[in-house]
């Protein structure tokens, strides 16, 4: 019988390094969490707010070659998620800029709620090529706001556009989602 | 390779009787059954949201379905093909036919086998229940996401989505179980003397595809548990307001989602393999670079997955990486189409419904590779993408790549698992209204795609009705022939003629040795391999 006792081991030891297998792509995907953001910021893959050289561009603008006169347009948008009841609207749609001045535009957000309320808000550049090249120096979607009940504020957004940019780009917009925060966390809307 | 001792021991008891027999069953061809059997149910109810679908694209506007109980269709329908239909009736066939086929007595660990097996009924329920719950009152929104269940939508449904993620999470414990339940029989139960070189080619696809699911549903299993605990427990996985990242979710289910395209269509090949050479009383042609080319492609097919996701905004380097990763598959992939047609060459072919299946298979499959091409190709797919081209494309490899597959193998490996024969006549008339019915659904999706019509919407322009009204009167006869496949089965198991040893004038392998249907406990002596 060792024979079949032989065999009962090599089965055992080939389902324990499967098992193992499978556990550790379950572990692989949470690894992923950390991982994919630190692939894209090693291999410079232009992630989704493009931040990895803003830097470098930033320090060339204003000097160099880049610095003739060029205009675009900026534009902006927001959408508030069903959640809040905010409005939050640019005081100009759109605005002429030269490339590598920084400009201010002032965003007016009012609570339609009797409630103190916390938002947060995610930008997006469009067209996406003008990622890197779109810098905020100073943004209400950095930190989370709080409105009290009715409140009205001005929320200034300093910006500027690197001379860099890809020169078929004339016009850009920057798009604001506004989110509802609860407790920290996005509240899940039923 | 064939066995030259027969040698039956008779003191084994028959199988229990009554439902002990299916509950409790460690017996790897009872299991296989059970396998085929779920797997031909959930085609019915794929099949019949798919019908339903078509149903509301008849003609445009809103006219039987909601927008999002359509979409919650669209989802059901390929969840319920994928996962209860094409995936365990390929795990059914590596039940039935990996033990006959190596010379094993069972599988090699027939109480995981039976659990990997009953966790699929209770799987199937949750994920009906994921589209019947939000019929009731209370019971939240319709899944709209797609079988893709991209968040912040999946993130924001009802508690139907709740049933789905754990829909999900069973089928892949099951798949998982069964995966390593088959790499532990192929490594340790083959015939004394069967290298991993000889063994047959449906056998190699298998031990290529378990691997592969190994691999990857855990990571799947991983994504969807983060998505549950954004939505109950407070973390931001995917979830920009808190600092996560939506697009993550995708590349975590891509990376389950593209080498499962693999898992569906391998089994299949497999089947292909022994069926060719059979009809064409030739050996296969070129074994070494079929299990080579396999092999190539569970490797670069992991590494593709971002083709799915070219519109997400990534850097020119990584769409050309993936771009140029997915065009290499197809080399591979040729490869096994190839190697086929290599062995029809000159061969003495005759045109029994397996071997139409696989015929048509080769071409309709190439078809569906060339289009494949065409939206690997980055700026190409930027037109293309979320199209009804895509629908007609992805069709066009699963249905002929992995469902005919799998009809090919039933015709070829029914009279050996009933030991009736099934009717031949009815059979090819199955095979003509299904082979031409598909061409016709999906041949017309390739213009409207091309023209501009968005998959995943209930509602469409006017100018697109024609092809559409086409479409669906073709797809309501694709859908009402697999009636005649099921009418078949049952005839061929109640009234077929008896079936010889060896069906096939051509077949070769140990699973010919056996009688027809083979005992319930077969090859209880190890087969000596004839040189």
């Amino acid at each position: 019988m060792s024979e079949t006792a032989d065999l009962g081991r090599r089965k055992r030891r080939t389902m324990w390094w499967l098992g193992l297998l499978a556990l550790g792509m379950f572990g692989f995907g949470f690894a992923m969490v950390p991982l994919y953001g630190l692939i894209c910021n090693v291999t410079g893959m232009q992630s989704v707010d493009g931040m990895s050289d803003l830097g470098r561009r930033m320090a060339t603008a204003g000097e160099g070659p880049g610095a003739e006169e060029r205009w675009v347009t900026v534009k902006f948008d927001t959408t508030m998620h069903p959640e809040l009841p905010w409005s939050i609207n640019p005081m100009e749609g759109k605005i002429r800029v030269r490339l590598g001045e920084s400009r201010v535009v002032n965003f007016v957000a009012e609570n339609h709620s009797s409630q103190s309320i916390t938002g947060q808000a995610i930008p997006s550049i469009a067209p996406w090529q003008a990622n890197g090249f779109f810098s905020k120096l100073e943004c209400f979607c950095f930190s989370q706001q709080t409105l009290a009940g009715n409140e009205r504020k001005d929320m200034p957004v300093r910006f500027v556009v690197s001379p860099d940019l890809p020169p078929e780009i004339d016009s850009l917009t920057l798009s604001y989602n506004v989110m509802r925060l609860q407790g920290g966390t996005l509240a899940a809307a039923q | 390779m064939t066995a030259i001792t027969l040698d039956h021991e008779h003191e084994h008891h028959g199988p229990p009787h009554g439902l002990r027999r299916w509950l409790f069953s460690t017996n790897h061809k009872d299991i296989g059954t059970m396998y085929l059997i779920f797997a031909l149910i959930m085609l019915f109810m794929g099949g019949a949201s798919a019908m339903l679908i078509r149903m509301e694209l008849f003609m445009p506007g809103l006219q039987l379905l909601e927008p999002d109980l359509y979409n919650n269709l669209v989802t059901n329908h390929a969840l319920l093909m994928i996962f209860g239909a094409v995936m365990p009736a390929a795990a059914g066939m590596a039940n039935w036919m990996i033990p006959l086929m190596i010379g094993a007595p069972d599988m090699a660990l027939p109480r995981m086998n039976n659990l990997s097996f009953w966790i699929l009924p209770a799987a199937g329920t949750m994920l009906i229940l994921s589209f019947v719950v939000p019929f009731f009152p209370g019971g939240g929104t319709q899944i709209n996401t797609g079988w893709t269940l991209y968040p912040p939508l999946s993130i924001q449904v009802g508690m139907s989505m709740d049933f789905l993620i754990f829909a999900i999470h069973l089928l892949g414990i099951s798949s998982v179980l069964a995966s390593i339940n088959i790499i532990v029989t192929i490594f340790n139960m083959r015939a004394p003397g069967m290298k991993l070189m000889q063994m047959p080619i449906f056998v190699w696809t298998w031990l290529v595809t378990a691997f592969l699911l190994i691999l990857v549903v855990p990571v799947l299993a991983g994504g969807v548990t983060m998505l549950l605990f954004d939505r109950h427990f407070g973390t931001s996985f995917f979830n920009a307001a808190g600092g996560g990242d939506p697009v993550l979710f995708q590349h975590l289910f891509w990376f389950f989602g593209h080498p499962e395209v693999y898992i569906l269509i391998l089994p299949s090949f497999g089947i292909l393999a022994a069926i060719v050479p059979t009809f064409s009383r030739k050996p296969l042609f070129g074994y070494n670079s079929l299990v080579g080319g396999m092999i190539a492609i569970m490797v670069i097919g992991m590494v593709v997955w971002a083709h799915h996701q070219y519109t997400i905004g990534m850097s020119l380097g990584a769409v050309s990486y993936f771009m140029i990763g997915t065009i290499i598959i197809s080399i591979p992939v040729g490869l096994m189409v190839f190697n086929y047609m290599a062995t029809m060459w000159k061969g003495s072919m005759t045109f029994e419904t397996p071997m139409l299946f696989a015929v048509a298979i080769l071409l309709m499959f190439s078809f569906g590779g060339l289009t494949g091409i065409m939206l690997a190709v980055v700026p190409a797919d930027m037109q293309y993408h979320d199209s009804m081209f895509v629908v007609a494309h992805f069709h066009y490899v699963l249905l002929p790549g992995a469902v005919f597959g799998l009809f090919a193998g039933v015709f070829y490996w029914l009279p050996k698992w009933t030991g009736h024969m099934y009717n031949e006549r009815l059979a090819k008339i199955f095979f003509w209204t299904n082979v031409i019915s598909f061409n016709a659904t999906f041949f017309p999706q390739h213009f409207i795609g091309l023209a501009g019509m968005p998959r995943r919407i209930v509602d469409y322009n006017v100018m697109f009705t024609e092809f559409n009204v086409i479409s669906s009167l073709a797809a309501f006869v694709f859908g009402l022939s697999h009636l005649l496949l099921l009418y078949i089965i049952i005839d061929t198991i109640r009234r077929g003629k008896q079936a010889k040893d060896r069906v096939w004038e051509g077949a070769e392998g140990l699973e010919w040795e056996l009688p027809s249907p083979p005992p319930y406990h077969s090859w209880t002596t190890a087969p000596v391999l004839a040189r």
